[in-house]
């Protein structure tokens, strides 16, 4: 009983976490729906525990508790495999804009390096 | 942004406007002779791009009399070039020749990398191919040398040094790579041949002599081989297997 009390409590607040972060626009909706489905179910089957017993019965697990770890493996699986196809995503991005702001920078009418001070001088990261 | 849209051509051409690009990450030591060499020995523009150097690269190549693009911060040979090919694309030149910035190429061989244009869209100068002495150790070597078989193959061409970056790339190549030089590890040298070979160009070589580095060393140590070996394998796999442009793409 106490455990089903906390794990409602958890997937609670774990959800208003999720909603407090889009509401504040921190976390993009792209990102907080896979989110929101995981506390929305984690909190239903922490309200119903018989109905995931049941579940996992149906599919065979002996132990109700890991169909609950292989879910967990898997969905955790698919958000590090969407964060690295974003993160590509991203880093292509940023090439090009580095690779545009060197051809912008070439038809500035003052000469492209700026003459930094010698030794540490890192072009562009001083503006 | 305007992207010259590609001249329809069906065969290699030699290039009217040949720009030489130089990738240099600091190389503030020597790309000062490189450029002065090169303007000595060829009448062609010469585009240095400081691949985001800490050093004073970019002054040096300034000073010596190159044009200079500068990368706000490191983003490795591949993406240096293809900033030097849009750049290319975009100043109206139809043909790049790429020297490194370590003095390795010998600038004497420009002017028949681009004559061999007439006949190939890439010609490649390659390293083992009887010219000069040029030797790498090991297992390096066995890398790049699978890596020859390998591109070889496909392009059912015989390339002995597909990762010598001493390369010219004709104007069908150029509007290619323009737009989407690999930006990856040894994409600038391995993939874009894939690439290249792909999008229906043909590929040569020609041998030429290789000058020792004059300042650095190259990395040879068996660690660093291994770790080159088998990114050269995931290369060669990725790229027989890549869903890319299959022909140079003109994007609005």
């Amino acid at each position: 009983m106490t455990a089903q009390v906390s794990l409602v409590v958890a997937a609670g607040l774990l959800l208003v976490l999720v909603v407090e972060l889009m509401r504040r626009q921190r976390l993009r909706e792209k990102y907080a729906a896979l989110w929101l489905l995981v506390s929305v179910a984690v909190l239903f089957f922490a309200i119903f525990p018989r109905l995931f017993t049941g579940i996992s019965r149906l599919l065979g697990f002996g132990l109700p508790v890991n169909l609950a770890f292989a879910l967990a493996v898997f969905v955790l699986l698919a958000v590090a495999m969407q964060l690295s196809f974003e993160t590509g995503r991203l880093e292509d991005r940023v090439q090009r804009l580095a690779e545009e702001v060197a051809l912008l920078r070439a038809d500035l009418p003052v000469a492209p390096p700026p003459d930094a001070p010698e030794g540490q001088d890192r072009p562009g990261a001083v503006e | 942004m305007p992207v010259p849209s590609l001249v329809p051509s069906t065969a290699p051409s030699r290039p009217r406007r040949v720009l030489i690009v130089v990738p240099a990450f600091n190389e503030q030591g020597v790309v000062g002779d490189v450029v002065r060499e090169l303007a000595r020995t060829v009448d062609h523009d010469v585009l240095v791009v400081d691949d985001g150097s800490a050093d004073r690269t970019s002054q040096v190549a300034t000073a010596a009399g190159a044009r200079v693009l500068t990368l706000p911060f490191n983003i490795g040979v591949g993406g240096a070039m293809r900033t030097g090919f849009r750049y290319a694309v975009r100043k109206g030149y139809d043909g790049v020749v790429q020297v490194d910035a370590d003095g390795q190429h010998d600038p004497a061989f420009v002017p028949e990398l681009i004559d061999a244009l007439a006949g190939a869209d890439v010609v490649i100068g390659a390293r083992f191919a009887g010219v000069g002495g040029y030797s790498v150790g090991g297992l390096r070597r066995a890398a790049m040398r699978m890596l020859s078989f390998g591109i070889s193959t496909l392009a059912s061409t015989r390339l002995t040094d597909v990762t010598s970056g001493f390369r010219a790339s004709g104007p069908r190549a150029l509007a290619l790579f323009a737009e989407s030089y690999p930006p990856e590890y040894l994409g600038d040298t391995v993939e874009s041949l894939v690439l290249a070979h792909r999008a229906g160009l043909e590929l040569a070589q020609l041998p030429v002599a290789m000058r020792a580095r004059q300042v650095g060393h190259p990395s040879q140590n068996l660690s660093r081989s291994i770790v080159y070996l088998s990114r050269a394998v995931l290369i060669l796999l990725l790229a027989s297997i890549r869903v890319g442009p299959t022909s140079p793409r003109t994007p609005g």
